[in-house]
C-alpha cells in the first residue's frame, strides 16, 4: 500500500465537507477535469495510454467502451484510488479546476473528499444505520455538530431521491433496503461530505430496470449542481443520461464528443462499430 | 456407503465429547457444591474443603493473558491484514502458525527463564505471560483472517469518502469484522483456560488464597493435575468436580460464541 503520510497535508482550500454549506462557486468556464497524457500501469501491464480528455463542469460524462479497456482504471485516476493498488503507476497530468491533483504536497485523502465516488456493487457499511451511512464521512472527518448533520442527513437523502422511502426509518439497518435503495444511499452517502463531482462506476449494473430507471433520473437531477463522470457498458444509458461521451478501446481513448453526435455520427470506424453493436 | 462411512466418521467425533461429558458428570456432578465454589482447600487428608483459590486464580491467569494476548495480537492481525506488503505478512504468517503449533510447555519453559528464574519464584505474572503468549499468534490468526473476510469494496467506500486510512480501518473495518474477532478471542480464552503444562512452572500452585499477582497461584488445571495423582479419595472427587466446572466454563464460552455470532456472518458476505 502507498505510505500516504509521506504527503504534507495541505493548507487551503479548506475540506469542503468541514465548513458550513459552500455556496457553489460559478464553475470556471471551460474544465472541471483537465487530464493531459495520462498512463496507467499495474505493475509491468500498462492499462492506459496516452489518454487526454477535458471534462466539462456541470454535465454528465459517459465512458463506454469493452470490458478490460481501461475506462474504471480511468475513473479511479480521477480521485486516486490507485494510490491504494500495489504496483500501480500513474504518469501524466490530472488538474481539477486548474489544481494538479497529483502534485507533491497533495494529501490523496483530501482529494477524494473533493471528489466523490459510487461503486458499481451497492456497498453501505453493514454495521451501521440507514442515517449513520449517510453521515459517517461527515463524522468521521470531525463534524460533531449535531444540528449540522441532522440537516445534512435529511438534504443528502432528499438530494439522493430517498428521503420521502426512509425517513420514517432512518435508524433501520442499511442492509434493510432493496439493492436500488442500497445504491441511491450510497449516492447520498457520496454527496453528504459536499464533493464538488461526482465518479459513478456502472452505478446501475447490478440493478432491475426500474430501481436503473430511478439512478438515471437521479443522475439527470444531480446534473445541475454536480460534474458528473460515468462509467457505462450499456450504450442505452449512457445516451440517455450523458452530455458527453468518451469512447475507450484497449487502453486508448478512440473518441470524444458530445453524445448525440457521437451515437448519430461517429468520426472514427471503431467508435461507429461498437455504438452500432458490431463489436463488445 | 460413503455416507455411512462419513455418518460413522462424524460420530466418532461428537462420542468422545459425549463420553467425556457424560463422565464427568456422573463423576463430578455431586461433589460441585457450594463449599466447593466458595472454600478454601482443607489440609492434605481432611475431607471437605474447595476450589475457590483456583477457581478465581484461572480467572486472573485468564484476564492476565488476555491483557497480553489481545492487544498484541489485535493489533498485529490488523497489521499484518491492512498494512504489511505480501512477503512481510507471510512471513509472519508463517511464524504464527509455528508457534500455534508450539507444544505449551514450551512457552512454560520460556517464562521460567525469563520471568521465574529472575524474580526468584512463581507468580501470577509468570503464569498469565506463559498463557499469554500462547494466545499471541492465536489471536493473529484469527483476526487477520475475519479482516480478510471483509470485503474491499467497504475499504474503498471508506477512503472515496476522504476517510484517513487509520480511522477507515477502526471505525469501518475493525467495526465489520467485529464480532468475529470478539468470537477469535474468546476461543482463545476457553484454549488457554485449560492449559496446564505452561503453568506447572509459572503460576506454580497455591493451597491459599494469594495476596498479590507476585505470588504463585492456584489455577483449575494444575489443582485438578494436582488432586488426581495425590492419595486421598476425597481429593479424587474434587478433581473430578474441579475438571467438570473447566470444561462447562469453555462449554458456556462457545455457546455463547455461538449465539454472538448468529446472524452476523451473513451480513459479510451479503
Amino acid at each position: 500500500m502507498t505510505n500516504e503520510s509521506q504527503f504534507s497535508v495541505k493548507a487551503e482550500p479548506p475540506p469542503p465537507a468541514l465548513g458550513p454549506p459552500p455556496k457553489r462557486a460559478p464553475a470556471p468556464p471551460g474544465v472541471t477535469f483537465d487530464v493531459q497524457g495520462l498512463k496507467v500501469w499495474f505493475a509491468a501491464h500498462q492499462v492506459l495510454f496516452d489518454v487526454s480528455l477535458q471534462i466539462p463542469p456541470k454535465a454528465v460524462t459517459a465512458i463506454i467502451g469493452p470490458s478490460g479497456c481501461g475506462k474504471s482504471t480511468f475513473l479511479r485516476s480521477l480521485n486516486r484510488m490507485h494510490d491504494l493498488a500495489p504496483g500501480a503507476r500513474v504518469e501524466g497530468r490530472i488538474t481539477l479546476f486548474g489544481e494538479d491533483l497529483y502534485a507533491r504536497q497533495v494529501d490523496p485523502t483530501l482529494v477524494r473528499r473533493r471528489v466523490g465516488m459510487v461503486f458499481q456493487k451497492s456497498n453501505p457499511f453493514p454495521t451501521m444505520s440507514i442515517a449513520d451511512n449517510v453521515i459517517v464521512g461527515l463524522k468521521l472527518n470531525g463534524v460533531r455538530q449535531k444540528s449540522l448533520l441532522r440537516e445534512r442527513l435529511e438534504q443528502t437523502l432528499r438530494m439522493a431521491a430517498l428521503w420521502d422511502e426512509v425517513k420514517d426509518r432512518l435508524h433501520a439497518h442499511a442492509l434493510s433496503l432493496s439493492g436500488g435503495q442500497q445504491q441511491r444511499l450510497c449516492i447520498a452517502r457520496a454527496l453528504a461530505i459536499e464533493p464538488e463531482v461526482l465518479l459513478m462506476d456502472e452505478p446501475a449494473s447490478a440493478l432491475d430496470p426500474l430501481a436503473t430507471a430511478k439512478i438515471e433520473e437521479l443522475i439527470l437531477e444531480l446534473r445541475k449542481q454536480f460534474t458528473i463522470v460515468i462509467v457505462t457498458h450499456n450504450m442505452q444509458q449512457a445516451s440517455r443520461v450523458s452530455d458527453f461521451t468518451a469512447f475507450f478501446y484497449l487502453g486508448r481513448l478512440v473518441e470524444v464528443d458530445q453524445t448525440k453526435k457521437l451515437f448519430t455520427n461517429p468520426k472514427d470506424k471503431q467508435t461507429e462499430d461498437y455504438v452500432t453493436g458490431r463489436f463488445g | 456407503m460413503v455416507s455411512a462411512l462419513c455418518f460413522a466418521c462424524a460420530l466418532m467425533v461428537i462420542l468422545p465429547l459425549a463420553l467425556v461429558l457424560f463422565h464427568l458428570v456422573r463423576m463430578g456432578a455431586s461433589s460441585v457444591d457450594w463449599a466447593f465454589l466458595t472454600q478454601l482447600p482443607k489440609p492434605a487428608g481432611e475431607a471437605g474443603g474447595g476450589m475457590a483459590n483456583a477457581i478465581v486464580g484461572s480467572l486472573i491467569l485468564i484476564g492476565l493473558a488476555a491483557l497480553i494476548g489481545v492487544p498484541i495480537g489485535v493489533l498485529g492481525g490488523v497489521y499484518l491484514s491492512e498494512y504489511a506488503s505480501d512477503r512481510l505478512s507471510w512471513s509472519v504468517r508463517f511464524a504464527a502458525d509455528i508457534l500455534n503449533g508450539t507444544p505449551s510447555i514450551v512457552w512454560g519453559m520460556v517464562v521460567y527463564a525469563l520471568v521465574v528464574m529472575p524474580m526468584k519464584g512463581a507468580s501470577a505474572y509468570a503464569g498469565g505471560l506463559a498463557l499469554g503468549f500462547i494466545m499471541i499468534p492465536l489471536v493473529i490468526r484469527t483476526t487477520e483472517e475475519m479482516l480478510n473476510l471483509v470485503p474491499n469494496t467497504y475499504r474503498e467506500a471508506a477512503l472515496a469518502l476522504g476517510i484517513p486510512k487509520w480511522k477507515s480501518v477502526v471505525f469501518i473495518v475493525l467495526k465489520t469484522a467485529g464480532k468475529g474477532i470478539i468470537t477469535g478471542v474468546l476461543l482463545a480464552c476457553s484454549r488457554v483456560a485449560g492449559e496446564t503444562a505452561p503453568l506447572l512452572f509459572t503460576a506454580s500452585g497455591n493451597q491459599f488464597w494469594s495476596r498479590n499477582l507476585s505470588e504463585p497461584t492456584a489455577s483449575l488445571p494444575r489443582q485438578i493435575y494436582d488432586y488426581s495423582i495425590g492419595p486421598y479419595d476425597d481429593w479424587h472427587r474434587q478433581a473430578w468436580a474441579g475438571a467438570l466446572i473447566l470444561i462447562l466454563v469453555a462449554l458456556a464460552i462457545n455457546v455463547g460464541v455461538r449465539i454472538l455470532t448468529r446472524g452476523s456472518s451473513p451480513r459479510l458476505v451479503k
